[in-house]
């Protein structure tokens, strides 16, 4: 497994990052739906931390495993920027090793990366400008999990069912990506984008991310206990590969009040406990 | 190796913090057994590598790796601190004997917020170069780098007490050395080099011995880095008090010495444009040559280096850096050597590094390159890594070493051109 460049699971607590915005039949408007379900996939509370298991099951049926640790934080209100840590438990390759990122929601400005490799207790920064490259070998890319940017697509109702919004989003650049377009399937009592399916040309459906398992966590906001509805398990399949992941959360935490220095160099040096255990 | 150096005194403190942990713990109130609050991971992997030389040389042996590797790791941590080590066996059929190397033997604490101190062996790497260091004087291993090891082992460690200050506006590290640690430089055992002392290239036949500076408290190194992040942009300023870290003089009598050495440098990193750019300077002062007058010490240097890394196309990354050494005093260097002086007034040095990445990433091509125009010589090292499993891994790789002059500082290695392969199962 590389630790590849470019993105990073944003998964915490969600995987589907979908993205949205414009149009609007009876009752919400697309703008609606989309601003909440990204609110929903990626910016629920104001920090988060987890322990994900990802098994990725080839068409042969071999599998790999990754463990790591996430901690997430927001740069202030309004659903922008974002902290995030993640650490490696296994394979035991990349045991300590850790990414961290500090994504900007400027259009048009790079998000900061680093991974810091503890055999050789190296700060190295990473170049990319491509975020649908694969996240550590799996079928999710960096930007299903972190959430692709919702200005980057066109987006339009196409219908709503008992339990769904049904969203088809259009590439403004399709040239920079691999899809034609996709769909997100949004549940429309939580706003949480459940489904999506990725379409090439000629409506030919190659990927699919699914959200298996959604469970309520408790946490406190200002003092008052409240429950984030998280994403427990959830899997990509590639239907050109014949590939799967599987990606399981645990140990989900909300608003413990992790602080913004966690994310520096400082703590990829040395992990903090909030990660490592 | 130097192994029993530090781990006496490391024993001791080992167990006077458990025994300070037991007392903090005892004064605690709490039901858990005393162990319980220990949380103890071990890690290793074990390892074959073979290699040998494509190219016949009179001073070393065809093989130029072969051995067979254990690594074990023990991290333990607990509210008051952390302890890690991590230690090498392996039979080396280079040198035939058992190896012994404590990579790692440290304490890490957290005494205030502001504050964090790692004492003990440990490795430590700053700056912003990319297999190119300038302001980071903690010791490399070139022999492993040359003849194929991981690239975990071109960082050797140090016994050292690390600080590391942390404030609102800037942040400082300060790492002392008690005692000199050297590079592993190459000395002939493995690697067979030009030998100025007698004017032909070496190996095994006459193994390069150097005098270290090795007063406890007397010999010491002292580095300092004071860096802070800005927008994203990275910036550091570093100051070093040691010695030279290869060999880089002589007593009057012959012996190779590493004379003392001051070093003043500056880096930022940060992303420019779709890539990462870095720069870096240093400026190294020979104190016992600061006139360029004295044959016996390497002249004062100036170090510069610039670098950019982008992405070449999905998962495919690419990085280039140029790097540039200026002899300080040059005019006195040349008058010393009689107008035939070794060395140019500068050595310039371009670094390439391709890095493709292959079936669901499991398949890692890479290649890095210097390549310097001013000695006309060159160093690639291409390689192969394929992850057949979450355990185990398989690689092959080469060293090749090109260029016309014996002396210029890559070329001096070309009979050493190797390749090599490897297995290895991680637990």
């Amino acid at each position: 497994m590389k630790i590849k460049t470019g993105w990073m699971v944003a998964v915490l607590m969600t995987c589907a990052g979908s993205a949205f915005a414009a149009g609007s039949p009876g009752g919400v408007s697309v703008d609606e739906i989309v601003r909440k379900a990204n609110h929903m996939a990626l910016y629920q509370g104001e920090d988060g931390r987890g322990r994900v298991e990802m098994v990725i099951t080839d068409r042969q049926g071999r599998t790999c495993k990754r463990v790591f640790a996430m901690l997430r934080k927001d740069d202030g209100e309004g659903d922008r920027d974002q902290r995030y840590y993640v650490l490696f438990h296994e394979p035991a390759d990349v045991r300590r090793t850790v990414f961290m990122v500090h994504k900007h929601a400027a259009p048009g400005k790079d998000d900061d990366r680093w991974l810091y490799l503890p055999g050789l207790d190296l700060v190295k920064r990473i170049a990319s400008s491509d975020k649908r490259t694969s996240f550590v070998g799996s079928d999710f890319l960096y930007e299903d999990i972190s959430g692709r940017s919702v200005t980057e697509d066109r987006h339009e109702l196409l219908r709503t069912t008992d339990r769904h919004y049904v969203v088809k989003n259009v590439p403004k650049q399709p040239h920079t990506v691999e899809f034609a377009y996709y769909l997100a399937y949004v549940d429309r009592k939580s706003f949480m984008p459940v489904k999506m399916e990725f379409f090439k040309k000629a409506d030919r459906l190659y990927r699919v991310i699914e959200v298996e398992r959604l469970e309520n966590v408790a946490a406190r906001e200002k003092g008052r206990a409240v429950g984030y509805p998280t994403v427990m398990k959830t899997v990509a399949r590639d239907l050109d590969t014949g590939s799967r992941t599987e990606m399981v959360f645990s140990a989900v935490g909300y608003n413990s009040g992790l602080k913004d220095d966690l994310f520096s160099e400082r703590y990829l040096r040395k992990p903090p406990r909030e990660a490592v255990r | 190796m130097r192994m029993t150096r530090f781990i006496r005194p490391l024993s001791f403190m080992v167990a006077a913090v458990i025994a300070f942990s037991a007392c903090a713990y005892a004064e605690a109130d709490t039901d858990r057994p005393w162990l319980d609050r220990f949380e103890a991971e071990l890690h290793g992997y074990g390892e074959l590598r073979s290699g040998f030389r494509t190219r016949n040389d009179p001073h070393e042996k065809e093989l130029s790796v072969m051995e067979a590797r254990l690594q074990l790791e023990l991290s333990v941590s607990d509210p008051w601190f952390d302890f890690k080590y991590k230690g090498d066996a392996w039979a080396d059929g280079i040198t035939e004997r058992g190896e012994y190397d404590t990579r790692e033997l440290w304490f890490f604490a957290r005494p205030a917020n502001f504050l964090d101190m790692k004492l003990g062996r440990q490795i430590l790497t700053w700056g912003t170069g990319d297999l190119v260091f300038l302001n980071d004087l903690f010791p490399k291993d070139w022999r492993s780098f040359f003849i194929g090891r991981d690239s975990e082992y071109l960082k050797a460690p140090s016994d050292a007490l690390k600080l590391g200050i942390f404030t609102e506006y800037v942040n400082l590290d300060l790492v002392y050395t008690p005692r000199f640690d050297a590079d592993r430089f190459i000395s002939g055992e493995y690697v067979s080099f030009w030998n100025g002392g007698l004017n032909r290239r070496s190996g095994r036949d006459a193994i390069l011995s150097a005098a270290e500076p090795d007063r406890w408290f007397r010999s010491y190194e002292l580095a300092a880095r004071l860096f802070r992040n800005i927008g994203g942009y990275e910036l550091a300023a570093y100051a070093y008090r040691g010695y030279w870290k290869t060999p880089s003089g002589r007593t009057t009598a012959g012996t190779a010495t590493f004379p003392r050495l001051n070093v003043f440098g500056a880096s930022a990193r940060g992303a420019v444009g779709a890539g990462i750019t870095n720069i870096e300077c240093a400026w190294y002062q020979s104190v016992d040559n600061e006139s360029g007058r004295n044959p016996l010490a390497n002249n004062s240097e100036m170090r510069y280096l610039a670098g950019y890394a982008w992405e070449i196309a999905r998962d495919f990354n690419a990085s280039m850096q140029y790097y540039v050494e200026q002899t300080l005093k040059y005019g006195a260097y040349r008058e010393l050597h009689g107008g035939a002086p070794v060395r140019d007034r500068f050595r310039h040095v371009i670094t390439l590094q391709l890095t493709k990445l292959m079936m669901n990433q499991n398949l890692k091509l890479s290649l890095s390159g210097y390549y310097s125009p001013s000695d006309n010589d060159a160093y690639l090292r291409p390689h192969v890594q394929y992850k057949y499993s979450d355990r185990v891994t398989l690689e092959a790789g080469a060293n090749v070493f090109a260029g016309e002059c014996s002396q210029t500082f890559f070329a001096q290695f070309n009979d050493n051109t190797n390749i090599y392969t490897a297995v290895r199962y991680s637990f």
